[in-house]
């Protein structure tokens, strides 16, 4: 879409002021780049400009982001800034969410980064139509700007209240166009009105209604509904394939291009009916690789690591050190396992084409969408969905690529949304990876070594924030997929190798504490500097009712510390081991979190109890089975998720800061495999060097001590 | 084998010709438009295509639809009254039971079949009955929270 068609579409909509930036604008607003790049990021044929935000006559407030909403509640809280800086009423807000053609360009919505980069820039400019608000406020209202105070949507003279006019009186019927250049003048934190309350979710309603709209409600006339052969195996290739069975079918439609092979019918049930009557033959994986001998094969794959911080010497580190600890942390792959499969709507008309996926990556989307059609960018559009969930998984978004090439194919609108299995067998994994650590404590306790390496999880929780005097951490690989060293798809996961990290360190942590015979709160305090740390575990240990011993005490009771996202977290546990079963029940979670400004402190508790849930399954029972490139999880009967009955008391201590806000709903999952594998310890008085903590593995550790 | 199928949704008549050995999942969400039931599992692993027929919490991704012929099938569209939530509607906003969605539909409806059989639902009943329903955000503490809420506005309601 070209600046005149969007205008036009402005005008059809009534008209109203636009905010909007150009391309080099909203590449400096664009997250960083840190060498781990997510597929589809292309930055070719970006639209010149990208709107913000548009007034329009009748009240509304339009607020456009490239950002998703799947759950994360950023469509209440980014509404909240943008209100708060417009000093508009939070309710006369509307957030346009991932429409390729109206919303700035934008990566995607990762890493806890909306409100970080985001979030600043809407801010701006808000702030900026706020400011021209007031100029035209000026003529209107005939009085001076520093005279005039604009409150809930309305401009007021102050020297007389009746003088006064409404935004949408001030926009009507014009196209205003606005520049966003250099820097606007902000509220300050202490005049906040809707940022740092707590507000109720935006889409609740419609949530509870049935009526928000994910990929898989989106209809169309006349479309078809695919399923797609696949091969049993990663590595595996079709040989043969013979497609007469649902060719004899009433109504089905096959397709063969390529490597796609789809069937397509009006009805969903009767495409899946017919893809079960192809018969397929494959050259099988050459993989002998299973969820067992991976960690072996991933050593031997491991490139050179590059430095990620080190500090002092590490021989000089050793000949300090009276014992050193040296152990191997791992973690098996693990799903994203979304409610929501992976989903598309796609329809090409007129050599155009509209797609209606969930997706984190709208933008991607549409970049990879015009490759596979060969159109320009800017005839493709992907239209606002809600996502139900995403987690991470829903940065590859194969299937809004597949669904366009078969409506192309078939010149009919289509629907393509994975089966459980194909959520299953498709899903980029949080990788399995490895932490090898060798430290030492000295005479009197202190931490004088730490050697890190880290395999194929990545950099991010790496670094060591505890004060030792040598210290070295390395990363080799990272979370992204290569086919050399993973036989399965990788990628990114809620936190992106903190988890790995966290678990590893903060594990290692505890060891040492436990044998210098030290309190593991104390013991880390002992090892902190960093203030912002310890004014997160002591506000954590404090709401817990934390009472110092030596592990293991048998209380069940573990810590974790971590940093993701510029947020601080110090996590506090209490579990109970099944000795019978090997079984652990979490009791209760106490999670402490310094995320500078807090948006919406309602929204944030939501992120912070999600995610302590949905680490119990990564810390306890969540690991992929696979074998010579079949996945044996395929479904929720023996890949198992956390449920009703796993839920521990929960309760959040948020640090009141005002410094600028940082992730929210990454942070809270970082320590939760840690902060389990050291409560388990405390109960139990048995390690666990590798995650999940299974039953199994738990009676195994039993049975050996 | 096609055949006509007539049951009450949302408490209105519908007559289908349909091949009774569909799922009522894909003949809600297709030949009669309804969005609210999900498909999650398509193995009644998770509860997000949970209905209600005769108001007990049924899967509908693996139930043919011949098996509600003359029923009343009650979907997440069909629970509040004219223009007014249901109290259970009303506890999940407030209570924020929900993150992205998507097993909302599922959850109130499963949560309302517990609270017409028992209206004075423990926690422990509570986890009880919606075990199997599962939510990948973890809003489980909120929901358990707004079912415990709505059950005290229903008991108001009804005295």
């Amino acid at each position: 879409m070209n600046r005149r068609e969007f205008l036009k579409r402005i005008g059809v909509m009534g008209g109203g002021m636009v905010v909007y930036f150009s391309y080099g604008a909203s590449a400096a607003i664009s997250q960083p780049t840190r060498g781990e790049a997510l597929p589809g990021a292309t930055q070719e044929d970006i639209p010149f400009f990208n709107a913000f935000l548009r007034i329009g006559a009748d009240g509304r407030i339009a607020c456009y982001t490239g950002k998703i909403e799947m759950g994360q509640g950023v469509i209440t809280s980014l509404a909240q800034m943008a209100a708060e800086e417009l000093n508009a009423p939070f309710e006369a807000i509307d957030m346009i969410m991932g429409d390729t053609d109206l919303c700035p360009w934008d990566r995607g919505t990762w890493g806890s980064m909306t409100t970080r980069f985001f979030g600043p820039k809407l801010r701006e400019a808000a702030a900026t139509a706020r400011a021209v608000l007031l100029k035209m406020a000026s003529e209107t209202l005939n009085a001076p700007v520093d005279r005039l105070i604009a409150e809930n949507g309305v401009i007021f003279d102050s020297a007389q209240r009746s003088n006064h006019v409404n935004y949408s009186r001030l926009t009507e019927g014009k196209i205003i166009e606005k520049h966003l250049e250099g820097k606007a003048t902000l509220e300050n934190v202490t005049e906040f009105t809707v940022v740092g309350k707590p507000f109720s979710r935006i889409d609740a309603l419609d949530k509870v209604t049935g009526k928000a709209k994910y990929a898989g409600d989106i209809r169309l006339p006349g479309m078809l509904y695919a399923a797609i052969l696949r091969p049993p195996a990663h590595g595996a290739t079709l040989k043969r394939v013979d497609v007469s069975g649902p060719k004899q079918m009433v109504g089905v439609q096959v397709v063969q291009e390529g490597d796609l092979v789809a069937v397509l019918h009006e009805h969903p049930d009767r495409a899946m009916e017919a893809l079960a009557k192809i018969r397929a033959e494959f050259e099988p994986s050459r993989s002998g690789l299973n969820e067992k001998n991976i960690f072996d094969h991933l050593i031997g794959a491991a490139p050179d690591g590059t430095v990620v911080k080190e500090g002092g010497n590490l021989e000089r580190g050793r000949s300090l050190a009276n014992e050193l600890f040296e152990n191997t942390y791992m973690n098996g792959y693990v799903a994203h396992a979304p409610i929501e499969t992976h989903t598309a709507l796609a329809e090409v008309k007129d050599g155009k084409a509209t797609i209606w996926a969930s997706t984190q990556t709208p933008f991607g989307v549409r970049d990879l969408v015009a490759v596979a059609l060969g159109l320009p960018a800017s005839d493709v559009g992907v239209r606002s969905v809600f996502l139900g969930g995403g987690f991470g998984g829903k940065s590859a978004s194969r299937q809004a690529v597949e669904a366009a090439r078969l409506a192309k194919l078939t010149a009919r609108p289509v629907q393509v949304a994975w089966s459980r299995e194909e959520e299953f067998f498709h899903d980029t994994f949080m990788p399995a990876a490895i932490v090898k650590i060798r430290s030492g404590l000295d005479r009197s306790g202190n931490i004088v070594l730490w050697d890190y390496v880290v395999y194929f999880a990545g950099s991010d929780g790496a670094e060591l924030y505890y004060d030792v005097p040598h210290h070295k951490e390395v990363s080799s690989g990272s979370w992204q997929g290569s086919g050399a060293s993973h036989p399965v798809g990788t990628g990114p996961w809620r936190a992106p190798a903190t988890n790995t990290n966290t678990f590893a360190r903060e594990s290692q942590i505890d060891i040492m504490a436990s044998r210098a015979g030290k309190d593991p709160v104390e013991f880390r305090l002992a090892h902190l500097k960093d203030g912002r740390m310890r004014r997160v575990l002591e506000a954590a240990a404090s709401k817990f009712g934390w009472k110092p011993s030596r592990a293991p005490s048998g209380r069940g009771l573990g810590v974790a510390c971590g940093i993701r996202s510029g947020a601080y977290v110090a996590t506090i546990a209490e579990v109970e081991v099944d000795r019978s079963s090997g079984k652990v029940q979490v009791k209760r979670v106490v999670h402490g979190q310094d995320m500078g400004l807090v948006i919406n402190p309602r929204g944030t508790r939501l992120q912070v109890e999600g995610s302590i849930i949905m680490g119990l399954g990564y810390a306890l029972s969540e690991e992929i089975h696979f074998r010579n490139g079949e996945i044996l999880d395929l479904n929720f009967d023996t890949y198992s998720i956390p449920r009703f009955s796993w839920t521990p008391e929960i309760e959040t201590v948020l640090i009141e800061a005002d410094s600028p806000p940082e992730g929210g709903g990454e942070p809270p999952i970082v320590c939760v495999g840690a902060v389990l594998a050291n409560a388990v310890f405390d109960a139990a008085g048995v390690r666990l060097y590798q995650l999940p903590m299974t039953p199994e593995r738990i009676l195994a550790a039993m049975k050996r001590a | 084998m096609i055949e006509t199928i007539q049951f009450n949704l949302n408490g209105e008549k519908v007559s289908l010709r349909v091949d009774g050995e569909r799922m009522l999942l894909w003949v809600l969400r297709t030949d009669l438009g309804l969005t609210g039931p999900k498909y999650g599992c398509g193995s009644e692993q998770c509860g997000a295509c949970t209905v209600l027929v005769n108001d007990e919490p049924l899967l509908s991704c693996q139930m043919p639809v011949r098996e509600v012929k003359e029923k009343d099938v009650i979907t997440i569209e069909g629970l509040s009254g004219k223009g007014e939530l249901h109290p259970l509607q009303k506890a999940f906003i407030e209570h924020d039971a929900l993150q992205c969605g998507f097993c909302t539909p599922g959850m109130i409806l499963r949560a309302h079949s517990l609270l017409i059989n028992t209206p004075f639902p423990t926690r422990k009943r509570i986890v009880q009955e919606m075990e199997q329903n599962l939510c990948r955000c973890g809003s489980y503490p909120r929901v358990i929270q707004a079912i415990e809420a709505a059950s005290k506005e229903m008991r108001g309601g009804t005295k």
